[in-house]
């Protein structure tokens, strides 16, 4: 028997919830946090809208020294890991730093950072630079400035793809749980929302003109034509389940029981998108049947065709309407490799709660085979959660989440060396 | 039976060398092909010495669309993956898609495209609300790096898990190690995995010039890059990117395929203590080192040769002689070390897969590759850095180890496979 291992603490940063608290309250009621662009002036851009996390001022989380040489999204990053280990009770010193690491998830590093410095290099020359240009932009900042900030010396890591990110960081640490290690800070938190930022993610063609923050970001809906980035996401602290058992944890929120990763074909091959792969391999390797499962958090892309790929497959596995499916990211925007620990993170605060947050501002299309929590948020039991991520370019990532003392069969995936 | 992993196909595109043959004559030979810049005028900055490589995509086989599609970094590793995909064609003869994967190491990712769109979009730094309509259609997929998993993914039909592995100058070490994991779980049956970067440009030099991180030796070029030497002042920046196909050992054996060796250990730690600093007692690495041996079953004494980080920075190279001291012991004295960075520079994310690469062919010819440029002892260097002349040897087992920016260190322990060598 393998005990999987368990989320002992959440840091939850978002657009609608300075906190996990907060960001539970947040969803379950129903409140957005998508509004205007406000860090800078997007009245020009095409999309006007986003994601940001209101009212994070960044000297109030952390110490001075750590602010010329942090990007925004790495600040937010230090503050959802420090909220995620105090909520796991961690105390300093108090296990082997070997036995600590820390794996993060990026998607396209700090860059309202890189702009700043790209805009000194260029407007006044080479020697006005940085030093921190050297890592605060780089897709390894936050693991790097997490591990520094809280002597985490482990098997650490950065994986990147995209929004699936998330869920390949939570899987990653896994397997340096299984390989030995103690604890791991994982998870994903991210953002670009800055001009430099903007522009790319205007060129991926995904982002929506809406300037009504009800209307601008509608999964699953008719109207559906692009997401509203967004900022934040969360940071968990997943441990060995005996671990976390011998030093008293004050929560296990759940246990990270199943994961799998896909890649779509090539475009234009005809062979079916990856995902409901996927999904199979996921509940294959947690050892749950579809019908064991209480809910899905979607990926929700808002793009009609994506949409489709993912409704069709989860309908393929778990039968047209045959779970309930909900992407509570509509009140954040999606953010990018912070999304999906985010999802994780709901997915756990609804297994403890029983309560299933729902989808905001969208009537679900004629012709989505799946049923969309939609209104309030549902009570109904929930033992067993599946979160989906997909990134651009063709990730799928899909992880499955079962409430704490749940036993199960040794899965096939453990490593064997 | 635990499953093994074995490295069956091999692609490098370095500095002064197109391609596996080329590059293993340049390192074999002791030739540098680090030079003054010539891709922008560096007369502004302090370090004007990089190793560039003479790339046409063009010549290297790639369609107009995909070179406007694809920056530099992603265009090597594409090109670095069809040479390898195409060595290790057999084992893609009836594979089934879905059980192949793909890893991707980089440091930096895009970074010449990133600074070359924003010098549109900006109009050289002048709008700091930068225009959008100036981007180019693929901007998004451009600049993020895990396009250049999609990439190689597309260039060999790959429907498993993909990713990329960014963990700063040990990524080309961490991007293969999370390929033979995924094989070991039973995820994958093949992997194309290694590194690639492409950061030789101003906005790279101008952040290594602030901290003084890469060298100042602009008058001699071809000697810049001096790994463990008493005059040693910084790295060189390099690029390139070598990527390789992975397979189940058995697998690969059952098909009679040519294994160049097999991964057979591998450890990662962090320092925890600085983004850009080491301590000089190399613990973190060392640590690294010692659970590299203990995954692979292997003693100290049973390396053979060791790749260094060798960035030729003042710091690095006395931490990782301290780190080969504290974990192979009296051995670290009597094992061959050396450094390719001498050589072809330092390609960030991407070296480490390009030394991997070296290793390989040390393995394959029985020839541990030298460190040139070393003239001048470092009494704080005193092991054997095989200087400026290869050495000829039995070569089986042989470890080698990355350091990051972030404070990551990495440790392969790469190993001929039952006299199945290439």
């Amino acid at each position: 028997m393998i005990s999987p291992p368990v989320v002992t603490g959440i840091g939850a940063v978002a657009p609608n919830g300075l906190g996990t608290a907060e960001y539970w309250d947040a969803i379950c009621a129903g409140t957005s946090g998508i509004r205007p662009v406000s860090r800078f002036d997007a009245s020009g851009y095409p999309s006007k809208l986003a994601g940001e996390v209101a009212g994070f001022v960044a000297e109030q989380h952390l110490p001075s020294r750590l602010l010329p040489q942090t990007d925004h999204m790495t600040r937010l990053a230090l503050t959802a890991a420090d909220l995620a280990l105090a909520d796991a009770g961690v105390q300093a010193g108090e296990l082997p730093p070997l036995d600590l690491g820390v794996v993060t998830a990026s998607s396209a590093g700090g860059f309202e950072f890189g702009q700043r410095e790209l805009e000194r290099n260029w407007s006044r020359g080479n020697e006005y630079v940085s030093a921190y240009q050297s890592f605060a932009w780089f897709y390894a900042v936050n693991t790097g400035q997490i591990s520094i900030r809280h002597g985490f010396k482990g098997p650490s890591g950065v994986l990147v793809s995209d929004q699936a990110g998330g869920l390949d960081a939570i899987a990653q640490a896994r397997r340096q749980l299984r390989r030995g290690s103690a604890m791991i800070v994982t998870g994903g938190v991210d953002g670009s929302i800055c001009p430099w930022g903007w522009v790319a993610q205007l060129a991926s063609g995904r982002l929506s003109a809406s300037d009504d923050p009800t209307a601008a970001y509608l999964p699953f809906d008719a109207r559906a034509a692009g997401h509203v980035p967004g900022e934040g996401g969360a940071i968990l602290i997943l441990e060995d389940a005996e671990a976390a058992r011998e030093r008293h944890a004050a929560h296990v929120y759940g246990q990270i029981a199943g994961y799998a990763a896909t890649f779509d074909p090539k475009p234009g091959s005809g062979r079916e998108p990856g995902l409901r792969r996927a999904i199979e391999g996921a509940l294959a390797d947690a050892g749950v049947a579809s019908d064991d499962v209480d809910v899905v958090f979607a990926d929700a892309a808002a793009i009609p065709a994506l949409d489709h790929i993912e409704a069709e497959a989860i309908a393929a596995v778990f039968g047209a309407g045959g779970v309930p499916v909900t992407a509570p990211k509509t009140m954040t925007g999606r953010l990018y490799a912070g999304a999906a620990s985010l999802d994780v993170a709901a997915a756990l605060l609804a297994i403890r709660d029983d309560l299933v947050p729902p989808t905001v501002n969208v009537r679900p299309a004629r012709g989505y085979p799946i049923e969309i929590v939609t209104g309030s948020p549902h009570r109904m039991p929930v033992r067993v959660a599946v979160v989906i991520a997909r990134g651009h370019g063709g990730f799928n990532s899909v992880l499955v989440i079962r409430a704490a003392g749940t036993a199960v069969e040794a899965t096939s995936k453990a490593i064997e060396n | 039976m635990s499953r093994r992993v074995a490295v069956v196909g091999m692609g490098v595109v370095a500095p002064g060398a197109i391609g596996t043959k080329e590059f293993w004559s340049l390192i074999s030979e002791g030739r540098t092909a680090t030079r003054t810049i010539t891709f922008f005028d560096p007369s502004r900055f302090r370090s004007r010495v990089a190793a560039e490589i003479d790339f046409d995509p063009v010549a290297s086989g790639l369609t107009q669309q995909e070179i406007r599609r694809m920056d530099r970094a992603a265009q090597l590793a594409v090109v670095a993956a069809r040479d390898a995909i195409a060595e290790a064609e057999l084992a893609f003869a009836g594979a089934d898609p879905t059980r192949t994967g793909v890893t991707i190491g980089t440091a930096v990712g895009a970074t010449m495209g990133l600074e070359e769109e924003y010098r549109v979009v900006s109009d050289d730094g002048r709008l700091y609300l930068v225009d959008h309509e100036y981007t180019m259609p693929h901007l998004y997929s451009y600049l993020v790096p895990s396009s250049f998993a999609s990439e190689v993914a597309w260039a060999c039909g790959a429907e498993g898990p993909a990713v990329v592995v960014s963990t700063g100058c040990t990524s080309g070490l961490d991007a293969v190690a999370h390929a033979c994991d995924l094989i070991r779980e039973g995820s994958a049956d093949i992997m194309i995995a290694g590194a690639t970067d492409a950061p030789i440009s101003p906005i790279t030099l101008a952040c290594f010039d602030a901290i003084k991180a890469t060298t100042a030796r602009n008058d001699d070029p071809a000697h810049a890059s001096r790994p463990f030497d008493r005059t040693r002042d910084g790295f060189v920046l390099g690029e390139g990117a070598a990527i390789f196909v992975l397979e189940e050992l058995q697998r690969a054996r059952k098909r009679g395929a040519r294994v160049y060796a097999e991964i057979a250990g591998f450890g990662s730690r962090c320092n925890a203590f600085h983004m850009t600093g080491l301590r000089p007692d190399g613990a973190e690495m060392a640590a690294a080192i010692t659970a590299a041996l203990t995954e692979a079953r292997l003693n100290p004494q049973d390396i053979d040769y060791v790749n260094a980080h060798g960035s030729g920075t003042k710091q690095n190279d006395r931490h990782e002689t301290a780190a080969f001291k504290a974990s192979l012991g009296h051995h670290a004295y009597q094992v061959p070390v050396s450094s390719i960075k001498s050589m072809i520079g330092h390609s960030l994310g991407a070296i480490g897969s390009v030394e991997i690469a070296a290793c390989l062919l040390a393995i394959g010819n029985n020839v541990v590759p030298p460190t040139a440029n070393l003239e001048n002892a470092d009494p704080e260097c005193d092991l054997d850095y095989v200087p400026r002349v290869a050495r000829e040897q039995r070569v089986d087992t042989v470890l080698s180890v990355g350091s990051g920016f972030g404070g990551f260190q990495s440790a392969m322990v790469l190993r001929a496979a039952d006299g199945e060598t290439a």
